[in-house]
C-alpha cells in the first residue's frame, strides 16, 4: 500500500528536526503529531515520548526526520539527519525535506528487508496528506453506521480508517500543553508551539459554574421535595396536577434543569451536549417568556384580554344555542324524531345555561386570574403556552361534556342494535367461544326484540345527527390544542446549541473529510489537504434532539376512524395523565 | 495529465467528461452537466407573470405583480442553489478512498467521502425505468458483519445521467486502481 503522512499544517515551516507521531500499521499511515528541534539529548526525547506514551494511551514515536532548508547549502544536515535513523530506529524511517520559500517537497520511505542492521533498504511510495492540526483535534467525528458509545477508559486508540487520525489527535492532547516559552527540555512545534490557547471568559466561567451549581442543585432540589410533599398527594388534587399539561411542562423542566445543574461532570461528548442543549433551550424559553411577559404589561392587555374574554364566551354559547334550535328544527332538511329531539336538545340547552351563569359568576375575577397566570411566563413560553391550552380546554369544557354524553348515547345506541340484529336473525354472541352462534329464541323474546330493534333504528338518524355534530366541535378544539402542543413540543426539543455551533464552527460536527489535490509537479510525492466535511442541519437535529414528553397521537386514521364510528370515546394524548376527565 | 471528451446524457444533451491524471493511482473525473438554458428561463418566467396578470385583472390588486417578480427571483435563487448541478466529480485515490462531489450552479458544493476499507467494488449496473433501460455507476459497500454481503449501494453522476460509453471509460480506470490496491494490500 501507498505510505500516507499525515502532516499538520503548522509544522510546514517549522524548522529541521525530527517528526513524532503515530504508526498505525494497518492503515500504513503515519500520523505526525509534532516536530522536535535541535539541540536535543535522544534521552529526554525517550523520556518525553514514554510520558506522553503513559498519560494518553496513544503509541508515540519517532517516525523520521524533517528538512526544512535553504537551496542545497545544507549538505552536511543532511547527513546528520541520516545518521539520526540509527538512533530512533523505526519501521518505516520517514524522511520529509522541503526548500524554503518552495513548495516542492520530496518524501521517502526507507524499510529494511531484515533484521540484520545492514540488511538492504526497500523505499515504499508515500502520500502526503496535510491536515489543520487545530480543526481535527477539536472536532467530533459522526459516522453514518451507529458504533458503540467510545467509553473514557477504553484502552488503545482506534484503528477505524480516518477515524485512527482523529482518535489520535484528540488524545495526544498532552503532547500540546507546551508552548515554546517554557523552558523545558525538548523543544516541539505544534498547533499550540506559539502559545497554548486559552480564554480568560471560559477560565472564569469554569471557576464560577462550580458554586453556582452547587446553589440552584439545592434549590431545585428543595422544589421538587416540597412538590412531592403529602399535602398535594389526596385523590382529588393528584388527579387534577395528572391532568394539567401545565404541570406536566413544569414537572419536564424540573427535570431538565437538575440535569443541567448536576455536580457530576459529563459521562461524554453527548451527555456535555445535551446538557448545553438544555442549557440554551432553557434561557431562549425564558427570554421568550419574558418578552411576552414585557408585551402583555404594555399597553395595559390583561384589561383587554379580560374585557374580551367574558363577550368571546358568552357569543361561543350563543352559537351553540343556535345550533341546538337548528338541530331541534328540521337540521339540512332531514326529518327528525320530535319527541327525542325536544328531550336531547333542551337536555343541551340546560347545561349552556348553567356554562353561562357560571362565567358570569366569574368575570369580576378573571383579570386578576389573569394577571397571576400571566407572571407564570417569567417561568418561560412553553410554560405560557401550557397555560394557554389548559384555559383552552376549561373554557370548552361544555363541548367536551357534550361529546361525552353525545358518544356515549351512540355507543349505547350502536351497541344495543347490533345485538338485537344478531337476535333478528336468530343469532347470538357467545361469550365463552368469542364468536356468533346460531339461537333457538322463545317468540315473546322474538317479539319484544324486534319491537325495540326498529325503535332504535328509527331514532339512529337523531342521535348519530347530534354525534357527529358535537364530535366535529370536540375535534376541532382538539386541533387547536394539537398545535399549540405542537408548538411547545419544538420549544422543548430543538437542539439550539448544536444548530448555533454548526452554523459558526462548522469543523466541530464533522460527518466526514474531503480531500483536494493540491499542485502537483513532476517526480515529487502527491500532496492533498484533508478538510472537514460538515454534519448537514438535518442531521445535526436528528441526532441531538432532546426528548420531549412524547405527546404524540398513538393512533393510526385507520383506527381513528373505527373508534369514531362505533362511539368509543377518544383520547388523543394518551400519556401518563392527560386531559381527560 | 489532463484530456477532455464530450459525450451525451440519456436525455440527449452534452455533457464534457474530463479526466485529470495526477499520479499513478490518483485520478479525477469530471463531468459537466449541460446549462441551464435561456428558451426555459424565459417560458417559466412568461408564464408565472401571465398567471400574476391574470390574477391581477381578477383582483385589482397590485401586490399580485410585486409578489410574482419576489416569487421567480427566489424560485430562481432557490433553483441554481439546490438543484442545478454543474458538475460533479469523482476522486479515486489508492489505498484513501473515494469522493464525489457535485456542485451546483450557485458554487455551493456537497462532498461524500467513503474509505477504501469500505469499498467492495464499482460496477456499472441497469435498472429500467418505465420504457428505457438506463444504466449507472454504482459503488459497492462492504458489510460489516457479513464479510460477502454488501450493505449499500451508492450510485455516482445522478445528476449528469451519462450513457453507456462515458460510464465504461470511467468503470476502466476505476477496477485499474481498484485492482492495484486489492494486490498491494493482500501483500503486507
Amino acid at each position: 500500500m501507498v505510505l500516507k503522512a499525515f502532516f499538520p499544517t503548522c509544522c510546514t515551516s517549522a524548522d529541521s528536526g525530527l517528526l513524532v507521531g503515530r504508526w498505525v500499521p494497518e492503515q500504513s499511515s503515519a500520523v505526525v503529531l509534532a516536530v522536535v528541534h535541535f539541540p536535543f539529548i535522544p534521552v529526554q526525547v525517550k523520556e518525553l515520548l514514554a510520558q506522553v506514551q503513559q498519560a494518553s494511551q496513544v503509541s508515540v514515536a519517532v517516525l523520521g526526520t524533517w528538512c526544512h532548508r535553504r537551496q542545497e547549502t545544507e549538505e552536511s544536515l543532511g547527513h546528520f539527519l541520516e545518521g539520526l535513523g540509527a538512533l530512533f530506529s523505526h519501521e518505516p524511517w520517514l524522511q520529509l525535506c522541503r526548500e524554503r520559500g518552495s513548495k516542492s517537497w520530496s518524501c521517502k520511505a526507507t524499510r529494511r528487508q531484515g533484521p540484520a542492521p545492514l540488511a538492504p533498504v526497500c523505499e515504499d511510495q508515500v502520500m502526503l496528506v496535510f491536515y489543520d492540526q487545530r480543526k481535527v483535534l477539536l472536532s467530533r467525528l459522526h459516522p453514518p453506521a451507529a458504533l458503540p458509545e467510545r467509553q473514557a477508559g477504553d484502552a488503545t486508540a482506534s484503528a477505524g480508517g480516518l477515524a485512527a487520525v482523529f482518535d489520535t489527535v484528540a488524545r495526544s492532547e498532552v503532547l500540546f500543553q507546551s508552548d515554546r516559552f517554557d523552558e523545558g527540555p525538548v523543544r516541539l512545534t505544534h498547533w499550540q508551539s506559539e502559545g497554548v490557547e486559552a480564554s480568560i471568559l471560559v477560565e472564569l466561567a469554569k471557576r464560577a459554574a462550580g458554586p453556582i451549581c452547587l446553589l440552584l442543585a439545592c434549590l431545585l432540589s428543595l422544589i421538587s421535595a416540597a412538590s412531592a410533599c403529602r399535602v398535594l398527594r389526596p385523590w382529588p388534587l393528584s388527579f387534577i396536577w395528572s391532568k394539567l399539561s401545565t404541570c406536566e411542562q413544569l414537572r419536564h423542566r424540573l427535570d431538565q434543569l437538575t440535569l443541567v445543574v448536576s455536580t457530576h461532570r459529563a459521562g461524554g461528548p453527548t451527555q456535555l451536549m445535551r446538557k448545553a442543549n438544555t442549557l440554551v433551550s432553557v434561557l431562549l424559553d425564558m427570554a421568550l417568556g419574558l418578552l411576552l411577559l414585557s408585551w402583555l404589561h404594555r399597553k395595559d392587555r390583561f384589561a383587554q384580554l379580560a374585557e374580551a374574554l367574558v363577550p368571546v364566551a358568552d357569543r361561543v354559547a350563543e352559537e351553540l344555542q343556535h345550533l341546538l334550535q337548528w338541530l331541534m328544527g328540521a337540521p339540512a332538511g332531514l326529518k327528525m324524531n320530535r319527541a327525542l329531539d325536544q328531550v336531547l336538545g333542551r337536555f343541551f340547552l340546560y347545561h349552556i345555561h348553567l356554562w353561562i351563569s357560571y362565567i358570569h359568576l366569574m368575570s369580576p375575577f378573571i383579570e386578576h386570574i389573569l394577571w397571576h397566570l400571566g407572571l407564570s411566563a417569567c417561568l418561560g413560553l412553553t410554560v405560557a403556552l401550557s397555560i394557554l391550552s389548559d384555559i383552552v380546554s376549561l373554557l370548552t369544557f361544555h363541548i367536551y361534556c357534550f361529546y361525552v354524553y353525545g358518544a356515549r348515547l351512540y355507543c349505547l345506541k350502536i351497541h344495543g342494535l347490533s345485538s338485537l340484529w344478531r337476535l333478528f336473525r336468530g343469532k347470538k354472541w357467545n361469550v365463552l367461544r368469542q364468536r356468533v352462534d346460531s339461537c333457538s329464541y322463545d317468540l315473546d323474546q322474538l317479539f319484544i326484540g324486534t319491537l325495540l330493534f326498529t325503535i332504535l333504528i328509527f331514532l339512529l338518524p337523531t342521535t348519530a345527527l347530534y354525534y357527529l355534530v358535537f364530535t366535529l366541535l370536540r375535534l376541532l378544539v382538539v386541533t387547536v390544542q394539537g398545535l399549540v402542543h405542537l408548538l411547545v413540543d419544538l420549544i422543548n426539543s430543538l437542539p439550539l446549541y448544536s444548530l448555533g455551533l454548526r452554523l459558526c464552527r462548522p469543523y466541530r460536527l464533522a460527518a466526514g473529510v474531503k480531500f483536494r489535490v493540491l499542485e502537483r509537479e513532476a517526480g515529487r510525492p502527491l500532496r492533498l489537504l484533508m478538510q472537514i466535511n460538515p454534519l448537514p442541519f438535518g442531521h445535526v437535529v436528528r441526532i441531538y434532539r432532546l426528548p420531549s414528553c412524547g405527546c404524540h397521537p398513538k393512533h393510526s386514521w385507520g383506527s381513528l376512524c373505527r373508534k369514531l364510528f362505533f362511539g368509543e370515546l377518544i383520547y388523543p394524548w394518551r400519556q401518563r395523565g392527560d386531559k381527560q376527565d | 495529465m489532463e484530456d477532455e471528451r464530450s459525450f451525451s446524457d440519456i436525455c440527449g444533451g452534452r455533457l464534457a467528461l474530463h479526466r485529470r491524471y495526477y499520479s499513478p493511482y490518483c485520478l479525477e473525473f469530471c463531468l459537466s452537466c449541460p446549462r441551464i438554458s435561456l428558451r426555459s428561463l424565459t417560458a417559466v418566467t412568461c408564464t408565472v407573470w401571465l398567471a400574476a396578470y391574470g390574477l391581477f385583472t381578477l383582483c385589482e390588486n397590485s401586490m399580485i405583480l410585486s409578489a410574482a417578480i419576489f416569487i421567480t427571483l427566489l424560485g430562481l435563487l432557490g433553483y441554481l442553489h439546490f438543484v442545478k448541478i454543474d458538475h460533479e466529480t469523482l476522486l479515486i485515490i489508492d489505498s484513501l478512498g473515494i469522493q464525489m462531489t457535485s456542485s451546483y450552479a450557485s458554487g455551493k458544493e456537497s462532498t461524500t467521502f467513503i474509505e477504501m476499507g469500505k469499498v467492495k467494488d464499482v460496477i456499472i449496473n441497469e435498472a429500467i425505468y418505465m420504457q428505457k433501460v438506463i444504466y449507472y455507476l454504482c459503488i459497492l459497500l462492504k458489510d460489516p458483519v457479513e464479510p460477502h454481503g454488501i450493505s449499500q449501494v451508492v450510485p455516482i453522476f445522478q445528476s449528469a445521467k451519462p450513457r453507456l460509453d462515458c460510464l465504461i471509460e470511467v468503470y476502466r480506470s476505476c477496477q485499474e486502481i481498484l485492482a492495484h490496491q486489492k494486490a498491494t494490500s493482500a501483500s503486507p
